[in-house]
């Protein structure tokens, strides 16, 4: 089997390349880029100084007492809450990191259009930024559902000069939006380049999008060690997983002691079936090009994903999260959708901050991480988590549930 | 000599161009895809494309992956259509070739369904998102039950990756050597095809790289087009495939017998261009 750690592409058993032929060759091109483009000079030189000038790299990291106390009332399981700030970058999450380094590699790459799938629409604005920045035309695709969510990211996408192409078929949804923008690859392959916003779909893309959002687990990881040592336990949420990997990166393989924690979101509940927790009761399965587990019926079929976050609703998830979860070295919890609702709740009250309802899913979990961690150490934990993105979009989701802001 | 195998050196020796017809089974029900397959038979249709409705059809555009919802909720799952593939088999001679997205194989198991397909009569499987660096477990698990896995090709497919493609699809002992698909056109099942003069080419340059009969399939949707694409009697393509077409057809007919007289009128009339 195509299984050994030497293969490129794979993650133990999960990734590859399960995709129709015609997109082959498109996937061997960008691969060629991704070794030959990314690591030279002149890219790392540009991309750097856009993180730095102009997405505002490094982020912060914020020390969290008031929530944590809130948390942990009494002190015993956690020590240090430190959230890594993400929800600062240009455009309101840690999408842009993504964005700029594939649509600077696709203007390297000589690709004259960009397309863009969206949920939350938090990627597609991204990648419309970094479109409008390098003078590419741009569209995305997106569930005609999540445009009706997320109508504010929708105005924001057309305002930078993309089109936004509602997707009628299936669950009208990410993954639907997803199958559309393959279709237009498959259409429009040798011009178009396809900018993938999670690190999910067929090889190279999870690894292309792990090692940009791979800025955000090394900046942490400094900041950490700057402010007196690493943490216990890394927190994140996951959907396709990209900043959950972009944050794990760094500590996967160097730091061994330190645990890794993605938080799935369990929606109505893991025992009904509206929930979007792949890791925590998917199946083995291929999907989008990657195997990996995928909410699927005994049939095939893949299922509708739910979460109350757009962002989130993904019946796939990036197979590098396939292996860590199988060979245990991270571990992946889930939080509902009422249970994300009273994070944000509660990081807003406690510390000022309107986070996402991606986000706050890791928020969620926090008490049982710090549990964990604690009773594994026999002292309280110190947490980082990785603030993914910024609230704002979510407020008409919020509003409606809880009639309050 | 495997069923695929005869039919392709009956038509060769007859200088016949093959015709393949893709149903989306399931579309509208399993019983009626069973009578609508066995109509394209009768009116002409040398190969059976049998169609393994996918949630995520990602290659097929609007009209298949509508049939595709269709046929899912009418409950046609993989293992239901390899039992309606058993009953064809008891009534047509005609080679059988499972149409799937791997998802649905890897879910119910490469080996029950190489199984179940052997058990059926079904000649070989084509996976439309596996290529052949994927494939290598499912087609060893099909030649040791006598079934093929057809090798898919693409306009984007430079030299290298035809030599990739046929280094990594060679037919393994005891496999039909089957025929390629080449996909005539980039872009997804059922869309307009910019121009089908020149297919026939890249048809005759697979055939001699493989050594095989090549089927060329998407954007065929009348004799006009079939005739075309499938160029001169012998030479350029050995046949075509046509799916979207037939699957308007039936989308369009309200009832049992207007959608089988549909198919029946399109079959006929891609024979006849055919020759």
């Amino acid at each position: 089997m195509v299984s050994t750690p030497a293969t490129p592409g794979y993650f133990g058993r999960y990734g590859g390349r399960f995709v129709a032929e015609t997109l082959v060759p498109a996937l061997e091109e960008l691969s060629r880029a991704v070794e030959e483009i990314v690591p030279s000079r002149a890219f790392q030189d540009e991309l750097g100084a856009l993180l730095a000038s102009y997405v505002g790299r490094p982020t912060p990291i914020t020390m969290a007492h008031r929530f944590a106390r809130a948390v942990d009332p009494d002190g015993k399981s956690i020590a240090s809450l430190l959230l890594k700030r993400e929800d600062l970058c240009h455009t309101g999450a840690h999408k842009i990191n993504n964005a700029l380094g594939q649509v600077l590699l696709a203007r390297a790459m000589g690709k004259e259009r960009i397309i863009a799938e969206t949920g939350a629409g938090q990627h597609g604005v991204a990648t419309a930024t970094a479109a409008a920045l390098l003078g590419l035309p741009c569209e995305v695709y997106q569930g005609a559902l999540d445009m009706e969510r997320q109508a504010p990211n929708v105005a924001r996408m057309r305002l930078l000069g993309a089109r936004v192409v509602p997707v009628t078929s299936g669950s009208r949804t990410l993954k639907d939006a997803m199958n559309e923008a393959l279709r237009d690859w498959v259409t429009n392959v040798r011009s178009t380049y396809y900018c993938v916003g999670s690190a999910a779909g067929p090889h190279p893309y999870p690894t292309l999008v792990a090692n940009l959002q791979r800025v955000i687990g090394d900046e942490a990881r400094a900041q950490c060690l700057a402010m007196g040592g690493l943490p216990d336990a890394v927190v994140a949420c996951v959907g396709g997983g990209s900043n959950a990997i972009g944050i794990f990166k760094p500590f996967i393989d160097q730091d061994p002691d330190v645990a890794l924690y993605g938080i799935e979101a369990a929606g109505h509940g893991l025992d009904t079936e509206r929930h979007a927790a792949t890791l925590s009761r998917g199946r083995i399965g291929v999907l989008h090009g990657a195997r990996t587990y995928v909410l699927c019926d005994d049939a095939g079929q893949v299922q509708e994903a739910h979460s109350i976050s757009a962002g989130l609703d993904y019946p796939g998830v990036g197979p590098e999260h396939a292996s860590l979860r199988d060979t245990s070295r991270a571990s992946y919890l889930a939080a509902t959708d009422e249970e994300a609702l009273e994070a944000v709740r509660r990081v807003a009250r406690t510390e000022g901050i309107l986070i996402a309802l991606e986000t706050a899913h890791a928020f969620a979990a926090l008490g049982e991480v710090a549990r964990r961690e604690a009773e594994a150490r026999g002292r309280p934990a110190r947490l980082l988590v990785c603030v993914s993105g910024r609230g704002d979009k979510d407020l008409g989701t919020i509003m409606d549930r809880t009639g309050e802001g | 000599m495997h069923r695929i195998d005869r039919c392709f050196e009956e038509l060769a020796r007859a200088r016949r161009k093959a015709l393949c017809a893709y149903l989306c089974i399931g579309d509208p029900s399993l019983e009626e895809s069973e009578a609508l397959a066995l109509a394209a038979v009768e009116a002409g249709a040398d190969l059976l494309e049998l169609g393994v409705p996918f949630s995520d059809p990602t290659a097929d555009g609007p009209t298949i992956a509508r049939a595709a919802e269709r046929a899912i909720a009418s409950g046609a799952t993989l293992t239901r259509v390899i039992e309606v593939a058993s009953r064809l088999r008891a009534r047509v001679e005609a080679p059988l070739v499972l149409f799937s997205y791997y998802n649905p194989i890897l879910v119910t198991g490469e080996e029950r369904v190489v199984a179940l397909a052997a058990e059926a009569g079904i000649d070989a499987l084509l996976v439309v998102d596996l290529p052949p660096e994927e494939a290598g477990p499912l087609r060893s698990l099909a030649a040791s039950r006598g079934l093929g896995v057809v090798p898919l090709l693409a306009p984007t497919s430079d030299p290298a990756r035809v030599e990739a493609v046929r280094r990594a699809s060679a037919p393994p002992p005891g496999a039909p050597r089957g025929f390629v698909y080449a996909i005539s056109m980039t872009g997804v099942t059922g869309a307009n095809p910019s121009d089908l003069s020149s297919v026939s080419e890249t048809a005759e340059a697979l055939r001699s790289a493989f050594g095989l009969p090549v089927l060329l399939g998407f954007g065929i949707d009348s004799g006009e087009s079939a005739k075309l694409a499938a160029g001169a009697p012998g030479a350029g393509a050995d046949g075509v495939i046509v799916g979207t077409a037939i699957v308007k057809r039936i989308e369009r007919g309200n009832t049992t017998e207007e959608r089988a007289s549909g198919v029946r009128a399109l079959v006929s009339e891609l024979r006849a261009a055919l020759g």
